[in-house]
C-alpha cells in the first residue's frame, strides 16, 4: 500500500488503541460505579462488624492502622539509605553497585513471595502468629525500593550550589543534609510516600497470609486484622454478598482515586517551583 | 604585621593531574589580593584550598603548607568547619537558600551556636548594613530569597557569608553573572569591606583587579608566575608572561 | 569549639581555635555508619529473603524428586504427588496470552499520547492511565469475575468453555499492565532525539511513516524494558488471577479451558497446608523466583547485545 493510505491506517489503529484504553478504564469505573452506589449504606460503615452488615469500616480502620505502621518502619529506613547513596557514597563504589542491585531485586519481587517471607519469617519463625505488625512489617519491605528511589531523586535533584554553599559556612555534612538537602526535598520525598500508600491500600496477597483476614478491629497489633482490600477479596470469594462486593469497590476506588489526586496535585506543585 | 595567609611550597593534585605548582604566596590582612590569569590556570583552586572547599572534590591532594595567622590549616586536627566560619567565600553563580532572606543570613550564625532571637535580629541587621542593603530589603525579610534579582541575591551571600563574622572573604569571580550596575555596586561594597577583612578576589576581569585590588597575582598553567602590588604588576610587570597575559596577547 | 562571637585573635590566647571540639566530628561520624547501614538494608533483606525461601524450599523439592516436582502432571497433595508442571505451563500461557493483549495497545497507545494527541486530550488520557495503574488487584480480579467471565463464558459456550479460562486470565492480565507498557514505551518515544523525526520527514516520508519505521524503532529498548516489566507484573499476579482463571490444577487443554499458576497454588492452598504440602508451595515460590531472576537475566543479557552493538 501506499505511503498515505499507511498513513491512515497507522493513525487510526493508535487512536483506536487509546480509546479502547480510556474505554475500559471508564466501563470499569462507571460498571462499579453503577452496581455500588445504590449499596452504600450505613450499615455498610458500621463500626462493629457482623455477618449482616459485613460492614468494610473496621477493614478500613485496620487500612489506615497498617499503612501508618508501614510508613514509619519503611521511611526511615528508605529516606536514610538514599541519604547515604548521594550524600555520601563514592561514585561507582561496589558497595553502592551492590546496593543498587538488591534495591531492583526487590522491586521485582511479586507480593505474594512477600507475603510468604511475610509468612515464614514472622507468622512462623518469630511466632507473631497473623498479626497487623508482620503485616505491616512485610510490606514496609515491600515499599522500601520505592521510597529509596523516590528519595533519591529527590535528593539528587537539589543543586550542589546549596550543598557548597552551607559547607561554605561552615555548617558540616549533617547540618547542610538536614537543614538544607532535605527540606528542599520534601515535595519529592512526600510524592513517594503517596504512591507508596496506594500500593499499601491496594495490597492483598502479602497480608492473607501475614496479617490475617479476621474481621472486626483487633485488640493490639499482634492480633490479626483484614484490610480494605482483602475484605473485598474475602467478600467476593465467599459469593453470598455481590452487591455489598460492589460497593466495598466503590469505596476501595474512591480510596485509590484520592491519592491518585493528591499526588497529582503534588507533582505539580513540584513541576510548577521547578 | 603578620601576614593573614603564608603559602609556603604548596602544590595540588586532583588524583594524577597537578594543579599547582610549588605555590609561594603571602596575603597581608586588610588588604584586597585579586588572583588573576587565564581559565584553568588554578587560581580557583587555590582560593578553594584557602577554606578547604577542595576537601569535597575526590582525589584532591595538597602538600605544602597554607598558614592562616601563623597555624597550618590542613593539619590533621584543624576542624574544617572552625577553620569555614573564619574563612567565608562567595560563589560565582549566586546560591542563596530556598528560605526567607532573614533565615538565609541567619543560617551561618545559627549553625555556630547563636539561638537568641535578639541576637540573630542584631546580626541580621548588621550584616545586611554592611553589604548596603538593609534599605532594599527590611521590609520584606520574611520573603523568599529567590525573588531577589541576581545582584540582589549576590550581595545576600555576602551578608550572609559576613554575618558569621569571618576575619577573611573568599570570593570567586562574584560579578561574572551579573550586570554591570550591579557589579560596581558589589565593587564598591569591596572596598569598603577591606576595612575590617582580609579579601581574596577570584577574577577574569583585569580592569576589575585593577579598580579594586591593592595586590595582584597572576596565575598561568598551575604556577603563580608573578605577584605585586596592583599597580606595579599592571604597569611594569617582571615576567614577559605576564605583560603577554595584561596586554591581551592571550587569554 | 568557640562560642563567643568575637573575631578571634590568637595572637593573644595562644592556643590553636582551629582546632574543633571533637564532638562535632564524633557525630558526623555516628551519622555517616548509621545511614550506610540503613542503606545496606536492601542487602540484608534480600538475603534474609533468599535463606527463608531457599532453605525451606529446595529440600522439599530434593525430598520430592526435581524431576518429579518439576515436570510431573499431577498435584494431589492428599496422595503427597507435587508435580507443578501444570502451574508453570498455566502462568507461561497466562503470561504470554496477557502480552499478545497489553502490549499491541499499549504501544500503539503510548504512540498516540507521545506523538499524535494534542495537549488538552492528553491532560485526560494520562490520568486515566495512571488510574489504571493505581486499581488495586481484587478490584480488577472482581471485575473481571463480574463483567469479564459471563461474557467469555456466552462466547465460548460452543467451544466448551466456560468462563473462566486462560483467555479470561490474558485479557484481564493484559489490561492490568497496560499502564506500565504505556508508560515505558512512552518515556521511550519521547526521548529519541527529534533530529531522526526531521531527518525522515526532510527525505519525503509522512508523520506516521517517520513515527512508525524511525521513532519506535529507535525507542525499542526502552519498549522492550517495559515489556519486561509487564512480564514481571503478569508472572507474579495473583489475586486478580485467581478470581478468574479457574484455578483447576490440572494442564490445561486450551485457552478456552481453565488453569492454575504458580502464585494462585500457593494462596489457594497455604492457608490449611501442613507438612511436605506447605513446604511444596514454598517451593512453587522458589521456581517462580528464579523464573523471574531468569526472565531479568535474560533481559539484561539482550540489552547488553544491543547496547554493544553501538
Amino acid at each position: 500500500m501506499n505511503q498515505k493510505t499507511e498513513s491512515i491506517l497507522l493513525r487510526a489503529l493508535t487512536l483506536l488503541a487509546a480509546a479502547l484504553t480510556v474505554g475500559t478504564l471508564l466501563f470499569l469505573i462507571i460498571y462499579i460505579l453503577i452496581r455500588g452506589i445504590p449499596y452504600l449504606k450505613p450499615s455498610l460503615f458500621a463500626w462493629e462488624y457482623n455477618t449482616d452488615n459485613v460492614s468494610l469500616m473496621p477493614a478500613m480502620i485496620n487500612t489506615i492502622v497498617m499503612t501508618v505502621l508501614s510508613l514509619l518502619i519503611a521511611i526511615p529506613m528508605g529516606v536514610g539509605s538514599a541519604i547515604y547513596l548521594v550524600e555520601y557514597a563514592k561514585r561507582g563504589s561496589k558497595f553502592v553497585e551492590l546496593i543498587r542491585l538488591t534495591t531492583e531485586t526487590l522491586s521485582g519481587i511479586p507480593s505474594i513471595i512477600y507475603g510468604l517471607f511475610g509468612y515464614l519469617l514472622f507468622v512462623i519463625q518469630l511466632h507473631f502468629g497473623y498479626s497487623i505488625l508482620g503485616g505491616a512489617l512485610t510490606i514496609s519491605i515491600m515499599i522500601l525500593p520505592l521510597i529509596m528511589r523516590q528519595t533519591e531523586e529527590s535528593l539528587k535533584a537539589v543543586p550542589d550550589l546549596f550543598r557548597e554553599g552551607s559547607l561554605g559556612l561552615g555548617a558540616g555534612k549533617l547540618r547542610t543534609i538536614f537543614s538544607i538537602v532535605l527540606p528542599s526535598a520534601v515535595p519529592g520525598i512526600l510524592a513517594g510516600i503517596i504512591l507508596a500508600i496506594g500500593r499499601i491500600v491496594g495490597e492483598t496477597a502479602a497480608l492473607i497470609y501475614t496479617a490475617g483476614t479476621v474481621a472486626g478491629i483487633p485488640n493490639s497489633i499482634m492480633s490479626s486484622g483484614r484490610t480494605l482490600a482483602i475484605h473485598m477479596y474475602v467478600l467476593t470469594n465467599e459469593g453470598l454478598y455481590t452487591n455489598q462486593s460492589y460497593a466495598t469497590a466503590v469505596v476501595l476506588l474512591l480510596v485509590v482515586t484520592m491519592i491518585n489526586a493528591l499526588s497529582s496535585m503534588l507533582a505539580k506543585k513540584l513541576a510548577s517551583k521547578a | 604585621m603578620m601576614d593573614k595567609f603564608e603559602i609556603k611550597d604548596v602544590n595540588l593534585h586532583y588524583g594524577a593531574f597537578h594543579a599547582l605548582h610549588d605555590i609561594n604566596l603571602n596575603i597581608a590582612p586588610n588588604e584586597i589580593t585579586a588572583f588573576i590569569g587565564p581559565s584553568g590556570c588554578g587560581k580557583s583552586t587555590l582560593l578553594k584550598s584557602l577554606n578547604r572547599m577542595n576537601d569535597l572534590v575526590e582525589g584532591c591532594r595538597v602538600d605544602g603548607q597554607i598558614l592562616l595567622d601563623g597555624q597550618d590549616i590542613y593539619q590533621k586536627d584543624v576542624d574544617v568547619n572552625t577553620l569555614r566560619k573564619r574563612v567565608g567565600m562567595v560563589f560565582q553563580k549566586p546560591n542563596p537558600f530556598p528560605m526567607s532572606i532573614y533565615d538565609n543570613v541567619a543560617y551561618g550564625p545559627r549553625t555556630h551556636g547563636i539561638r537568641n532571637k535578639k541576637e540573630l535580629d542584631e546580626i541580621v541587621e548588621t550584616s545586611l548594613r554592611e553589604t548596603a542593603i538593609w534599605d532594599e530589603l527590611k521590609d520584606r525579610l520574611g520573603k523568599s530569597a529567590l525573588g531577589l534579582s541576581g545582584g540582589q541575591q549576590q550581595r545576600l551571600c555576602i551578608a550572609r557569608a559576613l554575618a558569621v563574622k569571618p576575619d577573611v572573604l573568599l570570593m570567586d569571580e562574584p560579578t561574572s553573572a551579573l550586570d554591570p550596575i550591579s557589579t560596581s555596586k558589589i565593587e564598591d561594597l569591596t572596598l569598603q569591606l577591606k576595612k575590617d577583612f582580609t579579601i581574596v578576589i577570584v577574577t577574569h576581569n583585569m580592569q576589575q583587579a585593577t579598580r579594586i585590588s591593592d595586590k595582584t597575582a597572576f596565575f598561568l598553567l598551575g604556577e603563580l608566575v608573578e605577584a605585586d602590588k596592583t599597580e606595579k604588576l599592571f604597569s611594569m610587570p617582571k615576567d614577559k608572561r605576564t605583560e603577554d597575559y595584561i596586554t591581551g596577547r592571550f587569554g | 569549639m568557640i562560642t563567643s562571637y568575637e573575631r578571634t585573635n590568637i595572637r593573644v590566647s595562644g592556643e590553636n581555635p582551629l582546632r574543633g571540639s571533637g564532638a562535632a566530628a564524633v557525630r558526623e561520624s555516628i551519622a555517616k555508619y548509621v545511614f550506610m547501614l540503613l542503606a545496606s538494608m536492601s542487602i540484608f533483606l534480600v538475603i534474609l529473603i533468599c535463606y527463608f525461601l531457599f532453605s525451606n524450599g529446595i529440600p522439599a523439592i530434593l525430598k520430592i524428586g526435581v524431576k518429579q516436582f518439576l515436570t510431573g502432571t499431577v498435584w494431589k497433595p492428599k496422595n503427597e504427588i507435587f508435580g507443578i508442571l501444570p502451574m508453570i505451563v498455566g502462568s507461561v500461557y497466562v503470561t504470554i496470552g496477557s502480552i499478545l493483549v497489553g502490549v499491541p495497545i499499549g504501544i500503539l497507545t503510548a504512540v498516540y499520547l507521545s506523538k499524535f494527541c494534542s495537549k488538552r486530550i492528553y491532560r485526560i488520557i494520562n490520568p486515566a492511565v495512571e488510574l489504571l495503574a493505581g486499581i488495586p488487584s481484587v478490584v480488577y480480579g472482581f471485575f473481571g469475575l463480574v463483567v469479564i467471565v459471563p461474557i467469555i463464558a456466552v462466547l465460548t459456550r460452543p467451544f466448551g468453555g466456560k468462563g473462566k479460562s486462560i483467555l479470561t486470565a490474558s485479557i484481564l492480565l493484559g489490561i492490568m499492565i497496560l499502564p506500565t507498557i504505556i508508560s515505558c514505551a512512552k518515556a521511550a518515544i519521547d526521548a529519541v532525539p527529534e533530529s531522526y523525526y526531521e531527518g525522515s520527514l526532510a527525505l519525503g516520508a509522512t508523520h506516521e511513516r517517520s513515527i512508525f519505521h524511525v521513532m519506535v524503532p529507535a525507542a525499542r529498548s526502552g519498549i522492550f524494558a517495559g515489556i519486561v516489566l509487564g512480564v514481571g507484573r503478569a508472572i507474579g499476579e495473583t489475586m486478580a488471577v485467581i478470581m478468574i482463571a479457574g484455578n483447576q490444577p490440572r494442564m490445561p487443554k486450551g485457552i478456552f479451558q481453565g488453569t492454575r499458576t504458580m502464585t494462585a497454588n500457593i494462596v489457594l492452598e497455604m492457608g490449611y497446608a501442613v507438612g511436605l504440602h506447605r513446604e511444596a508451595l514454598i517451593a512453587t515460590g522458589v521456581v517462580l523466583f528464579i523464573f523471574l531472576l531468569c526472565i531479568n537475566l535474560i533481559f539484561s543479557f539482550i540489552k547488553h547485545r544491543s547496547e554493544s552493538k553501538y
